[in-house]
């Protein structure tokens, strides 16, 4: 058993929703993260999939403490973070780094890169006397593979690619044990996310990185995983190890997502058989009763899915973690996919701004296509 | 004949005191009737300002040249007048865009914004507008329709409003819908919703759809025909099958190999395409990839390599090509 680095146990957080004038009264929770367990082993990727609004960097920030959990705790490296004063939760900082999805927004452009890189340093009183912080940076640049003249260069005279190495830069100047990457590639072209994908590997190789990957391709964080876990609205419902979780998906969900990513291969593209989810993502702040998935799931029961929420709990082998409650049923087919109605939800799901309730069930044309 | 014949299409932006854009540089591809052609290339390669110029919806000032044909029928798109281009949009060739919130109008409910081009294009009013209206939002999956029609689009979710966007497009069963990322901003399950709906509209109606994307893998799974473009110009052109089998243009060759898959695992590193997009060389000197290329060699620089076409109309703009691989389903 490798050893672990991190490990998030119940974690929840829960933003409360302001109306009134003065937005003082909480007419509810929106539930970004509600009940969270996970552990993170030493040198390995976790990579964290789902779709957009279902809480995946809400973890990632509240696992760094960078957003206060509602609940439940993390330990990093047999500290207790939830419960660390700041002092000590600061200087505990530099040994956990975070790189984002916009490179842009989370580099300040009237800083040139040396600056940008130095910051980090002084702000936790490393790197010695300037000759000394120098060298360190030359170091990481040349890592990231950045040519030593970028130094005297402001973001804004980079490519986007470019951009998110001098962002991770600034991550590993700092000699981590963990970097959070959340939506790493996302805003980056093909050809570009290949060679940030392969430093990402690269570097763990090198210097031993942990990583919590978030991201919302699929491929890429099969890719790049050794352990992916899957979150629908707050939740964790599946994880396994990332050739399982590729080859066996149990949790229909995680079959839907799996079977509806294009595939650049004309011939697979051409015999897969597709799960359509019917309707929209219902809204974190009202989340379905029960299992969150049953109102899109086409094998959900009429006993137990609607009322009871499932468990993450382990199926077979030990590794694979699934929240279904007729995971056994559907593997052996005894359970067989039905259509479903699709619910539509007043106001963008996913977006950032006011989630509506949901309101009527009626039928769609071309439910889910098996 | 071809539904649409593009020729030669040339896009420049040049404004004074700034460099002379040249967005799309000679571009030729056509489109039978019924069929999906896809359009597919990095962010910048002239993809959007291909179509905005066929609809006839680039800017008409000072500074933007369009050369080149576009034969739709009898009519140049290219040669259009805007009246009589309004006619054609919507009626003939509709467009849907990578966000539909910034072509839908905020503050006029979905209802009316749809039953408009119904008025405007088939001459239907009132009850039987509005009949109809409900019954393309019901074609197009949005359930409970005639209760959306009050609705504004901000009410609507992402992939709903998309839905909105390819009923107002479909309302006139268009020969052909020129589609511009449409399902980048959204989420996973539901852009498979979305691409699900575009094929059956081209399956049942005979629709021709130009599919724009970045995205190979939905490419794979939608169009007959491919064309790869790189600096504003095709770099391949090929029928789906051969074009992923046996890809002949290193670029191709390299966006193929830079896309992780959900058949490879960790530690199988991804073939990345060295440098970006900003290291061009403009394409009068030669071959515009020749900086970010693995098989070049000196005929690559010094002028643009001509599109060479093989026996099964498999065309690429290289002289060096990567070596056949496959043999080649067509
Ligand atoms: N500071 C906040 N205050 C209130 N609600 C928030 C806040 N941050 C996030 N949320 C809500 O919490 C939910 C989860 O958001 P989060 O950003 O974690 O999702 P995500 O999985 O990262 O999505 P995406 O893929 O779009 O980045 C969303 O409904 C979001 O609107
Ligand atoms: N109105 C304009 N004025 C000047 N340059 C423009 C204008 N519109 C587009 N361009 C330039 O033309 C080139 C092609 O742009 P286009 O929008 O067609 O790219 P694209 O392939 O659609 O990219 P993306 O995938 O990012 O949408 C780019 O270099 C862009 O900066
Ligand atoms: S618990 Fe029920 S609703 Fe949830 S995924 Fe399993 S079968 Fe579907
Ligand atoms: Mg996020
Ligand atoms: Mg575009």
């Amino acid at each position: 058993m490798t050893e672990t680095l991190v490990e998030v146990d119940d974690l929840k957080v829960h933003f409360p929703i302001k109306r009134g004038v003065f937005l003082d009264r909480v007419v509810g929770h929106v539930k970004a993260v509600d009940g969270v367990d996970l552990r993170i082993a030493k040198g390995q990727t976790y990579g964290l999939v789902g779709e957009s609004g279902c809480g995946k960097s809400t973890l990632g920030r509240a696992l760094l403490q960078l957003t206060p959990p509602t609940g439940g705790r993390v330990n990093f490296d047999g500290t207790e973070l939830t419960t660390l004063p700041a002092k000590q939760l600061r200087s505990m900082r530099r040994r956990m780094q975070m790189i984002f999805q916009d490179p842009m927004s989370s580099l300040d452009p009237r800083q040139n890169v040396e600056s940008i890189l130095t910051e980090g340093l002084q702000a936790h009183g490393l790197g010695g006397d300037r000759t000394e912080r120098r060298k360190i940076i030359a170091k990481a640049l040349d890592a990231v593979g950045l040519p030593q003249w970028a130094l005297s260069r402001y973001p804004h005279e980079f490519s986007g690619g470019q951009r998110q190495r001098i962002g991770i830069a600034r991550a590993v100047v700092l000699n981590p044990d963990l970097i959070v990457a959340d939506e790493p590639v996302s805003a980056l072209d093909v050809s570009i996310q290949a060679q940030v994908i392969n430093l990402l590997e690269e570097l763990q190789e090198e210097l031993g990185l942990t990583y919590l990957v978030i991201a919302h391709d699929l491929a890429v964080v099969r890719h790049i995983s050794d352990t992916v876990g899957v979150m629908y609205l707050g939740a964790l419902v599946e994880e396994a190890p990332s050739d399982d979780i590729y080859r066996t998906p149990l949790h229909p969900y995680t079959r839907a997502l799996m079977s509806a990513v294009p595939v650049p291969d004309p011939e697979v593209e051409d015999r897969r058989e597709r799960i359509l989810l019917a309707g929209d993502l219902p809204s974190p702040a009202n989340p379905p009763s029960g299992c969150r998935f049953h109102t899109r799931c086409p094998w959900a029961q009429p006993t137990r899915c609607g009322t009871e929420r499932p468990e993450l709990r382990v199926v077979g082998t030990g590794a694979h973690r699934v929240a279904c409650h007729f995971v056994e049923q559907i593997e052996s087919g005894e359970i067989r996919p039905h259509t479903v109605k699709a619910e539509v939800i007043a106001d963008g799901a996913g977006s950032k701004d006011a989630h509506g309730a949901l309101e009527t069930a009626l039928e769609t044309p071309g439910g889910p296509g098996i | 004949m071809p539904l649409l014949d593009v020729k030669d299409l040339s896009v420049t932006f040049s404004r004074r005191g700034q460099r002379t854009v040249r967005a799309v540089d000679g571009v030729s591809f056509a489109v039978e009737a019924g069929e999906v052609v896809g359009l597919v290339g990095e962010s910048g390669c002239g993809k959007s300002v291909t179509s905005l110029a066929l609809m006839g919806l680039l800017p008409k000032q000072k500074g933007v040249t369009i050369g080149g044909s576009a034969m739709f029928g009898d009519t140049d798109l290219l040669q259009t007048d805007e009246r009589s281009m309004r006619d054609i949009r919507g009626r003939d060739v509709a467009m849907i865009f990578q966000d539909p919130l910034s072509s839908l109008n905020p503050v006029v409910p979905i209802g009316i914004q749809v039953t408009e081009v119904l008025t405007r294009h088939r001459g239907l009013t009132g009850e039987a507008a509005r009949k109809e209206a409900v019954e393309l939002l019901n074609r197009v999956g949005i359930p409970d329709p005639s209760r959306r029609l009050k609705e504004y689009p901000h009410q609507l979710s992402g992939g709903m409003r998309q839905r909105a966007l390819i009923a107002m497009a479909v309302a006139c069963a268009p020969k052909l819908l020129i589609a511009d990322e449409p399902t980048t901003a959204l989420d996973v399950t539901i852009q498979a919703q979305i691409l699900e709906l575009l094929r059956e509209l081209v399956r049942e109606s005979g629709t021709a759809l130009i599919m724009i994307t970045h995205d190979l893998g939905v490419v794979a799974g939608m169009c007959d025909k491919v064309n790869v473009l790189y600096a504003g110009r095709v770099i391949e052109s090929a029928r789906r099958k051969p074009l992923f089998a046996d890809p002949r243009h290193p670029y191709t060759n390299g966006l193929l190999g830079s896309v992780p898959r959900l058949d490879s695992g960790k530690g199988e590193r991804l073939h990345a395409i060295r440098g970006s997009v900003r290291d061009v060389l403009p394409w009068p000197d030669g071959c515009a990839f020749a900086p970010r290329c693995d098989q070049r060699v000196e005929a690559c620089v010094g002028e643009p390599p001509a599109l060479v076409e093989d026996i099964h109309r498999h065309a690429y703009r290289c002289v060096n090509p990567e070596s056949r691989t496959a043999e080649v389903p067509s």
